[in-house]
């Protein structure tokens, strides 16, 4: 039976209080996709399974549809353009002004099935040789366990890395595993795997030099948003920088971020800083 | 086939060619102006294999500027390394779908409109 629109309000109430993510009305039959093969597993219906959600006495219940819910779509080298400035200027002005202390940290946000965090491992891998004597943490955070144990495991499917991944650095940096690639220990070493909730209070991560925030704030309301990328800015070394989604920005949002342009692509940082790299830029 | 009339939707011109000598002589016969851009080979071909037509792909200096993508069932490890070596440029593994060559193709720097 088709959802009603009451229970539709159960899923949407729950999903914005537990993952701040944004359910538009008209999104039912999202709702009914994703829920429909939790439903056949507990072999109920999904109006049955909604209203388990609504007793709420199911915490386990309820993550499970919190992770059903969740677009966990991403790609290897997805969108090409931040890597490469992150190839072309973030990463050598860092290098450059860390050379004494050789630590690098960077938190990839929403990290998914692993795909961006093992991108940007194989770009510090693939182009700064000279990293290899640095301290390199790569933090990746998503509220999907599911995802965590995938970023952790590292392993994708013959379709997985057909998207984005370039076959010269599949043969380097993968091992065949079956009928899967497995991310190369020297990749995994460097990422460190954790599950939090970026709409709620935040763990202490340590100062980051550089933030991927991508392709996860356009599921959040404005007020969110805005939270998050305060927060962001508290955790960011004054002279860091910040990726967001192509379809994301903080204009409107957080004003003390400024966008900066290089090449065709960009990212943002915290009004005042980088000005060195800007003239270097230009 | 779903690819070419993918391919032909967002603006190329498309041949086909049923084994890799056939593919090698109309190379040729495009030369000097009318070599195309890419070439997507399979790797099983009667005659002349995937392997083989790469191979005479890349002694022809005149060919220079083909990309090539090797699409293909072969998967083993020491497969993909010899079409790499031999010169193709990306090497995609069966099952694929259009998207996946359209990706390929704009991570070997072709034009097609998406990242
Ligand atoms: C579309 S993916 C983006 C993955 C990757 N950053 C990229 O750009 O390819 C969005 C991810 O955000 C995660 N997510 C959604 N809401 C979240 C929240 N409140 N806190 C942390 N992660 C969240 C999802 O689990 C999903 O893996």
């Amino acid at each position: 039976m088709p959802i009603t629109s009451l229970e539709f309000d159960v899923v949407r109430k729950m999903i914005y209080e537990r993952a701040a993510i944004v359910l538009e009305p008209g999104k039912e039959y999202l709702v009914e996709a994703r829920l429909g093969p939790l439903a056949r597993a507990d072999g109920c219906t999904i109006n049955q399974l909604i209203g388990r959600l609504r007793n709420g006495t199911e915490r386990s219940l309820s993550d499970r549809v919190v992770e059903a819910l969740t677009t966990n779509e991403t790609a290897f080298f997805r969108d090409v353009k931040p890597f490469e400035t992150l190839k072309s200027t973030v990463l050598p002005e860092i290098i450059a002004r860390k050379s004494a202390s050789r630590q690098l940290n960077i938190w990839c946000a929403a990290s998914s099935s692993g795909q961006e965090p093992y991108t940007i491992a194989m770009t510090l891998k693939e182009h700064f040789p000279q990293l290899l004597n640095w301290q390199v943490r790569i933090l990746c955070t998503d509220i999907s366990t599911e995802m965590v144990t995938r970023t952790k495991l590292g392993r994708y499917s013959q379709l997985e890395i057909g998207r984005g991944l370039p076959a010269p650095m599949l043969l380097k940096y993968f091992n065949r595993v079956g009928l899967e690639w497995e991310a190369a220990p020297e990749l995994k070493r460097w990422l460190d795997v954790r599950q939090m909730n970026l709409a709620a209070p935040w763990p202490t991560l340590g100062k980051q030099d550089v933030v991927f925030c991508r392709n996860v704030l356009i599921y959040f309301d404005v007020d969110t948003k805005r939270s998050i990328l305060r927060r962001i800015r508290d955790l960011i070394t004054p002279e860091g920088y910040l990726f967001l989604g192509a379809a994301e920005t903080t204009r409107g949002l957080d004003d003390q971020f400024e966008s900066m342009h290089i090449g065709s692509g960009g990212c943002y940082r915290v009004l005042g800083a980088g000005k060195t790299v800007e003239r270097r830029v230009s | 086939m779903i690819l070419r009339k993918i391919l032909e939707s967002i603006g190329f011109e498309v041949e086909q060619a049923e084994n890799g000598r056939v593919a090698y002589d109309l190379l040729c016969s495009w030369i000097p102006f009318d070599v195309p851009d890419l070439a997507l080979v399979d790797w099983n071909m009667p005659e002349m294999n995937g392997i083989e037509l790469i191979e005479a792909i890349r002694d022809n200096s005149e060919l220079d500027a083909l990309k090539i993508i090797m699409c293909t069932t072969e998967t083993e490890v020491s497969q993909m390394t010899l079409a790499l070596l031999t010169g193709a440029n990306e090497y995609v593994m069966k099952p694929f779908t259009a998207e996946t060559i359209i990706d390929k193709m704009a991570l070997i720097g072709m034009p097609v409109g998406t990242s």
